[in-house]
Formats: C-alpha cells, sequence, structure tokens
C-alpha cells in the first residue's frame, strides 16, 4: 500500500462483527488504524499540521493507544476532509437546530458504502438476515422538512434500510398516533419480531409517558426496541435506565430493549449493547478510556473520557476520536454474553459540554 | 432612535419587570449625587468589606476576598487622599451598569467606583447569578435594612433580568452615565441605546493581555521566589480559566533562545505543580484545550509544537510573532510563547485591543517610556506579574471614578 490508499477492508467484513480475541483484534485494526493515520496525514494539509504541532503519541504508549487522535468538536468547528470536493456523494451534520454549532462529516462514495455495509453486519447480527416490520417512535415529518434534516433524520433512514413496512408512531404533532400503531400490529399479527427504532429521549417523552398518562398498553411483545442518541435528557428528567427499561415492559410488554452509543462522526460502526447490558466494541471499531487530567489510557474500572476508533473513515480524518463523553471500560473478551472485544458502559456527558447527540436536535415543549 | 431629555431631579424611573436584589422600588431611588469618596460612601464600603471578611461562605472565594480587600476602610483611604486635585467635584447622577456574565465579582466593582464618584446607581448583575454574586448582593441587601447606611441604600439598586433591551432602553433613558461591560458585539449592542446628551459613557469591551517575563531574572531566582512567581502567574491566568480581559493569553521571554529555554525549564514545571494543587480542570476543558491547540495549529504556521505539562499547561512556542497573535486565545491554561531580545517587537503586535502586560524582572516605567515612544494604540496597564485581575479605578485606560463625577470649576 502507498499513502495513496485506503486501507482495505474486504477480508474484516467477512468475519463476525465480535469474532475478533484481543490480540487478533489489536493485529488487524491497529494495522488498518495506522494506514489511515499515514492515509489522512497524506491527504489531509490540517490533519497533516495537526499531528506536526501535537507530535506522536506519548512515547510510553502502544498498540491503539499510539495513534493520534482528535477532538470530536473539532468537526463542529474545521471542515475536514481526505477526498477532494467533487468526491463528495454526502454531508453529514450533527444537528439541524440553530445557535448551536454542528458538526459536518464529508463522505466520498467508498466511505459511506463502507458504512452501510457495517452497519449490515451489525444489525445482521441483532435482528438476524430478515427484514422485520418496523415501528419509528417519531414522527414522519423529521425527513420532510429538508432544512431541519439532522442526524434524528439520518438515524431513521439509515436504520430503515434494515426493517420493512417502516411506520411511523407519532403524528406530525409529536402526538401518539394510536390507530396507526394498531393497524400497523393487526397487519403484521403473524411476524416473529417487530423492529421499533427511536431515540431515547423520544421514546420516553412520546411513547412510555403518554401511554402512562392514557393507562394504555401496547402489545409489542414481539419487539426489538433499539434506542440511542443519549441519556442525557433522561438523566435531567430523573429517569434511570432501569426504570427506562422496567416502564417499557411495563407498557409496551418489551422486553429486548437494545441500547447503543454512535455518534455521526462515526456512522456505522456503533456500539451495541448486549443482553446484559454492556455496550460492545465490535471488530470494526475500538474504544479507549483517558484520563482527562492527562490523556493518558486508563485500565478497565476507571471512569474518563472515550475516545472511539473506527476503520470507516477513509474521507474524513476521524479514524480516532475523542469524545466528550465520560465512561468505563468493563472488560475485553469476557463479558457473559459470549462476544469478544472490549465492553464498556457510558456515564454521561462530561458536565458544560455542549449539548450534543442526536435526540437533542428535538426541543421539548416545556 | 431619538436621544432621551436630560432627566430631572425629580423624575421617577418607572417600575420595571425586574428582579430586584437590594434596594427599594426602583420609584423611591434618590438621585441627588454626593460628593467623591463622600463619608456616607466610604462607611458602606468599610463596613461591606467587614461584613464580607467575616462570612466563612465569602472567604471561601478569592474572588469575594480580593473585592473586600479592595474597600477595606486602610485602602479607600489610601484612594481618597490620592483622589484629592483641589478641584470642587459631585457625582454625575444616575449611574446605570451592565455588568460582564463571565467574571461574576464585577459588578460589585463597577458599582463600587460609581459609589465612590458620588453617584445613585442602579446596576444590573450577572443573569446566571453565580455563588459569589449571590453573596455580595445578599450582603449588601442586609446593609442596606441598616439606617446607618440610609442614604447609600436610597441610592442604589442592585437588579437582575434577563437580556431585555425594553428595560435597557428605559434605564439608559434615566441616566447620566453609562458603565458598559461585555464583549465587542454586546457593547455596541448596548452603546446603540440611546442615552440623555450629557450623559458619559464608559465601555470595557472585550481585551487581550499578555505577560512579559525576563529570562535572565527567572533563570537566577531562587526556589522560594521561583514558587511565588508561578503562584502569582496562576492567579492571574488560572483564576478566571484566562477568561479575564487582563488574564495572560501569550508569553514573552525577554532574552536569547538559550536564556529563555534555560528560564521555561524552571518556570513551567513550578507552574505546573502549582497548577495541579490547586486547579480542577474539568474533562470537557481538557478536551477543549486539544480542540483550541489543533485549530491553532491550522491557523497560525508560526506554531513550532506543543509542549505539554499534563492537561494542566499547554505551551505553543512561535517561531517568529504573528501580526494577529491577539486574534488567538487559549482557556483554562493555554499560552503561546515566544523570547525576544528586543522589546520594541512589541510594537509590531500590539493594537488597541491590549490591555494588561504582567511583567517579571523587567523595568516598568522605562517599558511604560519605551511604549509612549512607539505611540502604541494599546497597553493600558503595566503591573507585575500576579496584579493581573486587581482592578482598580483607574482601568482600561480611564480615570473611572473622575470620569464619573463632574468637575465645579471655581475662579
Amino acid at each position: 500500500m502507498t499513502p495513496l490508499d485506503a486501507p482495505d477492508l474486504s477480508d474484516l467484513l467477512t468475519l463476525p462483527p465480535y469474532g475478533l480475541a484481543a490480540a487478533e483484534k489489536l493485529a488487524c485494526l491497529g494495522r488498518i488504524l495506522d494506514e489511515l493515520t499515514h492515509f489522512h496525514r497524506a491527504h489531509c494539509p490540517a490533519y497533516r499540521r495537526m499531528l506536526e504541532v501535537l507530535g506522536g503519541g506519548a512515547p510510553d504508549e502502544s498498540g491503539l493507544a499510539a495513534i493520534p487522535f482528535l477532538p470530536v468538536r473539532l468537526f463542529k468547528d474545521m471542515e475536514l476532509l481526505s477526498v477532494e470536493r467533487d468526491q463528495v456523494v454526502k454531508t453529514l451534520t450533527s444537528s439541524g437546530t440553530s445557535g448551536q454549532a454542528v458538526s459536518r462529516i464529508f463522505l466520498d462514495r467508498a466511505t459511506a458504502a463502507l458504512q452501510s455495509k457495517v452497519l449490515a453486519r451489525l444489525m445482521g447480527d441483532l435482528l438476524g438476515q430478515q427484514r422485520h416490520p418496523m415501528l419509528v417512535i417519531d414522527t414522519p415529518s423529521v425527513l420532510k422538512d429538508r432544512a431541519a434534516f439532522s442526524a434524528r433524520g439520518a438515524g431513521i433512514l439509515g436504520f430503515s434500510l434494515f426493517g420493512r413496512d417502516v411506520t411511523y408512531a407519532l403524528d406530525d404533532t409529536m402526538q401518539l398516533d394510536l390507530p396507526r400503531i394498531e393497524a400497523f400490529l393487526e397487519k403484521h399479527r403473524e411476524a416473529p419480531t417487530l423492529f421499533v427504532f427511536g431515540f431515547t429521549f423520544m421514546v420516553w417523552r412520546h411513547l412510555v409517558q403518554p401511554l402512562a398518562a392514557l393507562g394504555r398498553r401496547l402489545p409489542l411483545e414481539r419487539g426489538v426496541l433499539l434506542h440511542g442518541g443519549g441519556w442525557k435528557k433522561l438523566a435531567d428528567a430523573a429517569v434511570a435506565p432501569a426504570a427506562f427499561r422496567s416502564a417499557l415492559a411495563d407498557h409496551c410488554g418489551l422486553q429486548r430493549v437494545v441500547d447503543y452509543y454512535g455518534m455521526v462522526e462515526q456512522t456505522g460502526s456503533i456500539y451495541l449493547a448486549c443482553e446484559r447490558g454492556h455496550l460492545h466494541a465490535p471488530i470494526f471499531s475500538d474504544i479507549l478510556i483517558r484520563d482527562p487530567r492527562d490523556f493518558a489510557v486508563l485500565p478497565a474500572g476507571r471512569s474518563g473520557l472515550i475516545e472511539v476508533l473506527s476503520v470507516l473513515p477513509q474521507s474524513y480524518p476521524g479514524h480516532a476520536l475523542l469524545t466528550e463523553d465520560l465512561g468505563t471500560l468493563l472488560g475485553e473478551d469476557d463479558c457473559l454474553c459470549g462476544r469478544l472485544g472490549r465492553y464498556f458502559s457510558v456515564e454521561r456527558r462530561a458536565p458544560r459540554a455542549e449539548p450534543r447527540g442526536c435526540s437533542d436536535t428535538y426541543a421539548a415543549p416545556a | 432612535m431619538p436621544r432621551p431629555p436630560e432627566p430631572a431631579r425629580a423624575d421617577p424611573i418607572p417600575e420595571l419587570p425586574l428582579e430586584q436584589l437590594a434596594g427599594g422600588p426602583l420609584a423611591t431611588l434618590e438621585r441627588r449625587p454626593l460628593r467623591p469618596y463622600a463619608p456616607e460612601a466610604l462607611a458602606f464600603l468599610g463596613a461591606l468589606s467587614r461584613t464580607l471578611l467575616a462570612s466563612p461562605a465569602c472567604r471561601s472565594h478569592p474572588d469575594v476576598v480580593a473585592f473586600a480587600y479592595w474597600c477595606r476602610p486602610a485602602h479607600l483611604a489610601r484612594l481618597a487622599e490620592a483622589f484629592v486635585d483641589g478641584q470642587q467635584r459631585l457625582g454625575r447622577g444616575l449611574t446605570l451598569h451592565v455588568a460582564p456574565a463571565n467574571v461574576p465579582i464585577n459588578f460589585a466593582f463597577s458599582m463600587a467606583f460609581g459609589l465612590l464618584a458620588g453617584n445613585p446607581n442602579l446596576v444590573r448583575v450577572p443573569e446566571s447569578l453565580p455563588v459569589q454574586a449571590a453573596l455580595v448582593c445578599r450582603a449588601i441587601a442586609e446593609l442596606f435594612d441598616d439606617p446607618a447606611h440610609g442614604r447609600v441604600a436610597s441610592m442604589n439598586r442592585l437588579m437582575r433580568y434577563p437580556r431585555d433591551d425594553a428595560i435597557t432602553l428605559a434605564l439608559s433613558a434615566q441616566c447620566q452615565a453609562r458603565v458598559l461591560w461585555g464583549g465587542d458585539q454586546t457593547i455596541a449592542h448596548l452603546r446603540a441605546m440611546p442615552v440623555p446628551a450629557r450623559c458619559v459613557e464608559l465601555s470595557f469591551a472585550d481585551r487581550y493581555s499578555l505577560c512579559l517575563l525576563d529570562a535572565v531574572a527567572v533563570g537566577e531566582t531562587d526556589d522560594a521566589a521561583l514558587a511565588a512567581l508561578a503562584e502569582a502567574f496562576f492567579r492571574d491566568a488560572y483564576l478566571l480559566d484566562q477568561n479575564a480581559c487582563s488574564s495572560p493569553h501569550l508569553v514573552l521571554w525577554h532574552g536569547s533562545d538559550t536564556e529563555a529555554q534555560a528560564a521555561q525549564a524552571r518556570f513551567w514545571p513550578a507552574l505546573a505543580t502549582c497548577v495541579s494543587n490547586r486547579y480542577a480542570l474539568s474533562a470537557v476543558h481538557a478536551v477543549d484545550k486539544l480542540a483550541t491547540t489543533c485549530r491553532m495549529a491550522v491557523d497560525l504556521p508560526e506554531i513550532q509544537g506543543c509542549i505539554r505539562h499534563t492537561n494542566s499547561i499547554y505551551r505553543l512556542p512561535l517561531a517568529t510573532l504573528p501580526a494577529d497573535v491577539a486574534a488567538h486565545r487559549g482557556s483554562h491554561g493555554l499560552f503561546l510563547e515566544h523570547a525576544t531580545k528586543d522589546l520594541d517587537s512589541l510594537g509590531e503586535i500590539v493594537s488597541a485591543r491590549y490591555q494588561t502586560l504582567t511583567t517579571f524582572g523587567i523595568d516598568r516605567e522605562a517599558l511604560a517610556g519605551r511604549l509612549q515612544a512607539l505611540g502604541l494604540a494599546g497597553i493600558d496597564r503595566i503591573v507585575p506579574v500576579g496584579s493581573a485581575l486587581d482592578i482598580g479605578v483607574i482601568w482600561d485606560g480611564h480615570d473611572v471614578v473622575r470620569t464619573l463625577s463632574r468637575i465645579i470649576a471655581l475662579q
């Protein structure tokens, strides 16, 4: 490979998404991420200049820790890309609301395709190869209004590829559309599995709370709920994850509730929670926990800033990003769920960070 | 917008939808000014100083303590003595103060300046009401209840209201002096609100500050003096997260590269010790520093690298001084640095935006003479390292108390 080529991921795409043990994964991921560093250094002058000033990683660091990382918020301040502009087929933004700084992520055809392939691998692991009837806990208008089109809309569209007969549970005024949901359930009464998707806060605010207020119960026992976008707003509303899950069981009979952690800056290689509630790094991505005091890598059990590493970003230098989220590495290769790789928890956004995340794009009425 | 007429002594201030933190209804405000350094004002500020220093809650905030020390009777007596210039003076009249959001205690100084000048004051405190501001407001409100401070209480109001142009317009129409603090945009916005023709205005807009250290002097200090210097620099830079106008963003070393390197090898580790003992850097600000460094790396080709003392200090050495260096600021402990033998090179960077130059091992009077000879548009203060945040009656190049009072000329 010359620095002019992006790394080849075809081997990785054939492996089971949680099938590499630590040593193998490090060898494989480390090589690809190193290649990405060289590639972006060669193709993105701003990235090259940043590395020149920041220098390499600390001398005592090795493996993934030695890969230079950028703060994820930099994509809000700067346009960083490693391809010519005419190669950009899609620009992802983190948020469509005004006033807030917005990340802009530039995708070329190859990176966009890789994101879709990897997300398909991960969703296949979650839902099987079949596409199930899909209920989206959101309003269809989130897609209609181009001006407000945001990560929320992009997330819904992205995950909709893995469902069929996509039905929106909320009307244009964000009210629960019970007749439509009932018709959906009736139509698919034979389906063994229903795929339910929504952003965490929307699920709470616009599904659980209205059902509780109405004293209604929806028969979603067959559902797999995938939700993401962070717990910040629920934490603000003093709702703990356990309360969230038990409310969903009470009001919807939902037993399989799967949280995911991901961000627009590394679309595709998301972290899905297992049956034990642990977020897992698939073979396409990994995490490190860094000490806010010196950015040294912390061992399992210590809370710190989450760094996310992904093999997917080829058109922009986003393969190693320091987030403003606090999390804890729980272990590696030994989760009782059987998945290999690192698993972790996300505590919260570091305090006083700019509001970020998909579910923050809708300002809930007071 | 039309200019409002000159307010008359008897004009009542209209009642407005604002939250009053100290003082009675606006309609009862006493508009008659006092003489500068009037006994009533001195007695009140002295009492305030004692109240704050006696309160354990206040004593845990260095900025509240600094204000309390500033208005202790002995210090005010010295200021009063220095003020005497043989002129007959009187406060100008009702003074509106709009305090900045990012420096919690600034409103109290602004009010004290107005009071020392002899004026009735309407003070808008930061809407977020930081804990320090709340403590001082409460102390003031309590003193206002004491009949001994009736005259001062009758002529001063502390208030809080959201960014509401209607309120600021109504108050501006009533004032004979206006004191504005804030970013350039805020100042421009507020100044567009008309005041009566005779109203004087002091605007304290966004400023930039730097530090000048003599490399040989730093190299030669003993360990105790070095620790004191580090402690002093820490106060200037870290106490307000480098967000104060007078906090340094650029550290200039006076000396050769070799001398500077020797001095840096002593100074920065001493500061790092001080910061790690005394400063709680939040996780998000650690990330901010990294992000700022990345942006600056791209914006300033003069940056040669990044030296980190854990995340406590980020140093970005500059090969040469960019003319627009003041446009690139750090926060929470991020500094550009450069060594120069020729202090006249200040002439190439200093603009009207430059406010405070803190120094160590430099003859400040001689330096002031050089800056005057160069005819620089900026630098209003040359003070020792450690005094950057010491706000005073001479600020931003203004004699604030003299400006807020008027002279009755006698012949």
